[in-house]
């Protein structure tokens, strides 16, 4: 075994050794009369086991039972709101909700403090401080908006916002309605590239991988380009990204002189980072939770609380180790494949991200 | 037989993409080939250069296009020819079409033949369709007829998109005017079915048709879409959610599924008997796969008799190793298909309205490991009420309707193929006007008989080029 082995496998058990000791933090916290929520409290009461004693370890997560997203829609919304953090002001972000009602998170701090661990992944030479950025993507209930506002403004920028509605697109696609489909998008990009235009000192862009496409598409069209608009900095995510759709994106939309950073995440988890991403490797994208704070899994389809080997494919399995939120073992709508610990992220990741294959036909992805 | 590396043609250069889709024997499970699968950008892309791939085919005469298309016609049934990494002689083409769509190989073996006959009479076939233009004025966009009337026909798009069927390879003799109209060619194979839109583009460039005219872009659902989306006209197949997609849409020209029927008058139907060949040939040959094999029978007596007759010629018919010569069923290699249609078919007979009359010949649904096959099926329908009176599956499958011959026009539903027997002349007439028919045979003819000088669903040149006014006073623009 090599030194960098070596060296490597003591970073991870010392990750280890963190993520337990955030676990029983989170655990102490989330289950306390004095600062855990109702829905944890009550939750507890009908468990017929005391978690607070008995859960010290993330391993031992597995004893609660496969959390139920279920859980998380409809009021009141409280509910989620740990005693011990009352009377600080209070965000709900939303994720679906095309019919129906939408999932819920509460938060307060934790899209900040998610965005700021991601800032600190991001190359300075493309992402420069004091940048302005352009957030080019959904908003209104999501947080996206809130969060890359954040991540901006704590890079010392000021961002300049586009919406985009994906509950109405998926609407779109649904009805089959592709003309209006790209008038919307349109609509959308239009926008952007009048801020582009417009002398804000623009350097860095948070888009989804279709609108990324689009806005290129559009430039070009006008005679120009993302990197002659000074873009420098690509922050993207949102929908599925593959090694094929960013190896066209960095060869044949943007070029050389602009950084693309593929982001995985929800409103569930927070945002899980990704490897640089280079040809070398062709292309593949490689994600790691922001542990202690968030921890992903890639477990075997037939048994959630079995982890797979090495490269092997499984289902993402999400867990969240806030003081704001303990969501322990959410089943994600995605698989990949398991992958290594590394240098800068020394815990498991997951490639090839991907709707999990038997939901992907009936869920709309990749909309926006 | 090594694994063939299939890249995307981006007006002809090979694209190799990080996602692949390997196409599988369906019987060993041997891998066949991997095939680059595009990314909706990339199409994003080339359509720029779309106009180019016209001009490059306007630049050679249309006599040359068509003389090039005869060479093809040889090539493509006789040579090999790239593809990929790796070269394709007409047996690989063969059992490679038959290994990953179930067809078998003497039935892919045919459908090459029907290719072939199409490229090597271009010239006649393009002069029943355009009804005997001068070909040049497609290239001008104007001329003067023979019979002296100035007429002008403007190209619709530079170039055609295609979204084509996994299941019937019969289907690509309808693109295959194209070129020689000088319009570019964006195809998006079925994923099953990558063979033919590779073979036929090698055979066009060996021909010296320029590569810059195609483009080749497999891909999952959403590619196709986008094909749809990018082009300006674009023949597309499907099922019948595509068909309603995109119906009243003019870009687009759909094919779907053709509910081909044979209509017995009341004035030949006592002697059914003599037809019971048409009518197995109709339902039965190329597997029942085609939009033009008939799926229903429509009489107003006799239909018990009828749907006997016909169980009793395909009932027992079994399948065969694809590469037997006398396999005469297609296997469905998606995994599940063949159990989801019959599923499908023993929900319809659950009504009660009908009766199958091929039980007797044994189980219907023979599975296998990576395949299953559906032996044909006659069903009897008292009426036309019954759920399985106007349905169509892609196999030997066969509705035996009884319905007044008065109510027959107004409860068959939109037809593709229509063989009618009767010499009733104000029903023929009847029949002549029914705009829901679109092939009108009279007579005994099989549904699957084609007359390749006639259109089929639509003639493709008026899909491709609007006839519109025109007037000129150059000096020099007349001709």
């Amino acid at each position: 075994m090599s030194v960098a082995t070596n060296e490597l496998d003591a970073r991870a058990r010392q990750s280890r050794e963190l993520l337990d000791a955030q676990v029983r933090e989170v655990v102490e916290w989330h289950f306390n009369a004095e600062t855990g929520c109702p829905f944890w409290l009550e939750f507890a009461s009908k468990l017929g086991w005391n978690p607070r004693s008995e859960i010290k370890s993330f391993d031992d997560l597995k004893r609660f039972p496969p959390f139920e997203d279920e859980w998380l829609r409809g009021g009141p919304v409280r509910r989620w709101l740990p005693k011990g953090l009352e009377g600080k002001p209070i965000f709900t972000f939303e994720t679906g909700g095309t019919t129906g009602v939408p999932k819920s998170r509460l938060q307060i701090e934790d899209f900040r403090i998610d965005y700021e661990m991601f800032s600190d992944t991001l190359p300075e030479g493309y992402f420069p401080r004091g940048a302005n950025w352009l957030m080019l993507g959904p908003s209104g209930p999501r947080r996206l908006r809130l969060a890359v506002e954040h991540l901006c403004q704590y890079r010392g920028g000021i961002c300049f916002c586009v919406d985009l509605d994906p509950r109405w697109v998926i609407k779109l696609i649904k009805w089959g309605e592709s003309e209006a489909l790209d008038q919307y998008k349109a609509h959308v990009v239009e926008q952007a590239i009048t801020i582009l235009g417009a002398g804000h000192n623009i350097k860095c862009l948070f888009t989804t991988p279709k609108l990324l496409e689009a806005l290129a598409e559009e430039l070009e069209n006008r005679g120009t380009s993302i990197k002659a608009c000074d873009i420098t900095g690509i922050f993207a995510g949102g929908t599925e990204f593959t090694p094929q759709y960013t190896r066209f994106a960095m060869e044949e939309l943007l070029g050389s002189g602009v950084y693309l950073t593929p982001t995985y995440g929800n409103t569930l988890m927070g945002l899980a980072c990704s490897k640089p991403v280079t040809p070398d490797d062709g292309y593949k994208i490689s994600y790691f939770a922001p542990e202690p704070r968030a921890v992903i899994e890639v477990v075997s389809f037939d048994d959630s609380n079995r982890i797979v080997g090495y490269g092997e494919t499984g289902r993402v399995k999400l867990t969240t180790l806030t003081r704001e939120t303990f969501i322990p073992g959410f089943l994600e709508r995605d698989e990949g494949e398991r992958e290594h610990p590394c240098e800068k992220y020394p815990w498991d990741g997951v490639s090839g991200v991907r709707p999990f294959r038997k939901i992907a036909g009936q869920t709309t992805v990749g909309v926006y | 037989m090594a694994v063939l590396n299939i890249p995307i043609l981006r007006w002809g250069q090979p694209y190799t993409s990080l996602d692949k889709e390997a196409v599988v024997h369906f019987v060993t499970g041997e891998t066949l080939a991997r095939v680059s699968q595009a990314n909706t950008g990339l199409l994003g892309r080339d359509m720029r250069f779309a106009q180019r791939a016209r001009q490059v085919l306007a630049d050679i005469p249309v006599s040359d296009l068509i003389a090039m298309m005869k060479k093809a016609a040889d090539l493509y049934l006789n040579g090999t020819l790239p593809i990929g990494d790796g070269a394709q002689t007409p047996d690989d083409f063969a059992r490679q079409q038959s290994a990953s769509t179930g067809l078998p190989e003497h039935m892919c073996k045919a459908n090459m033949a029907k290719n072939n006959f199409v490229l090597t009479n271009m010239g006649q076939i393009l002069d029943s369709l355009t009804r005997g233009l001068d070909l040049n004025i497609l290239t001008r966009g104007y001329g003067v007829e023979s019979r002296g009337v100035t007429v002008s026909y403007q190209a619709q798009a530079p170039v055609l998109g295609l979204v084509l069927p996994s299941n019937s390879p019969g289907v690509h003799t309808l693109w295959l005017p194209v070129i020689p109209m000088q319009i570019g060619l964006v195809l998006k194979p079925g994923p099953q079915e990558p063979w033919t839109p590779y073979r036929m583009t090698a055979a066009f460039t060996e021909a010296g048709a320029p590569k810059e005219a195609i483009s080749i872009y497999p891909g999952y659902g959403e590619m196709g879409a986008e094909v749809v989306r990018r082009s300006n006209r674009t023949m597309i197949f499907g099922g019948l959610p595509t068909v309603e997609r995109y119906r009243g849409d003019v870009r687009v020209q759909v094919h779907g599924p053709g509910f081909s029927k044979i209509l017995l008058g009341d004035d030949v139907v006592d002697d059914w008997e003599k037809y019971i060949d048409v009518m197995v040939d109709s339902v039965f040959l190329n597997s029942g796969r085609g939009c033009i094999n008939c799926s229903g029978i429509w009489a107003s007596r006799h239909t018990r008799e009828i749907a006997e007759a016909l169980a009793e010629r395909m009932g027992s018919v079994e399948p065969k190793p694809p590469e037997d010569p006398q396999a005469t069923l297609a296997a469905f290699t998606v995994p599940g298909a063949a159990r989801a249609i019959w599923n499908s078919i023993e929900t319809g007979l659950s009504d009660g309205s009908s009766e199958h009359t091929t039980a007797r010949f044994g189980a219907r649904l023979v599975e296998r490991e990576r395949c299953g096959y559906l032996r044909p099926v006659v069903i009897h329908c008292n009426s036309t009420e019954a759920a399985l009176s106007n349905t169509e599956f892609m196999f030997p499958f066969v509705s035996v309707v009884k319905c007044p011959q008065e109510e027959m026009l107004r409860r068959i539903g939109s037809t593709l193929v229509c063989s009618v027997i009767t010499y009733d002349e104000m029903f023929q007439q009847e029949l002549i006007g029914a705009t829901h028919i679109d092939r009108l045979n009279l007579g005994p003819v099989p549904t699957i008989q084609l007359d390749w000088l006639q259109p089929h669903e639509g003639n493709i040149v008026e899909f491709l080029f609007r006839p519109r006014a025109f007037q000129s006073r150059l000096e020099k623009a007349a001709v």
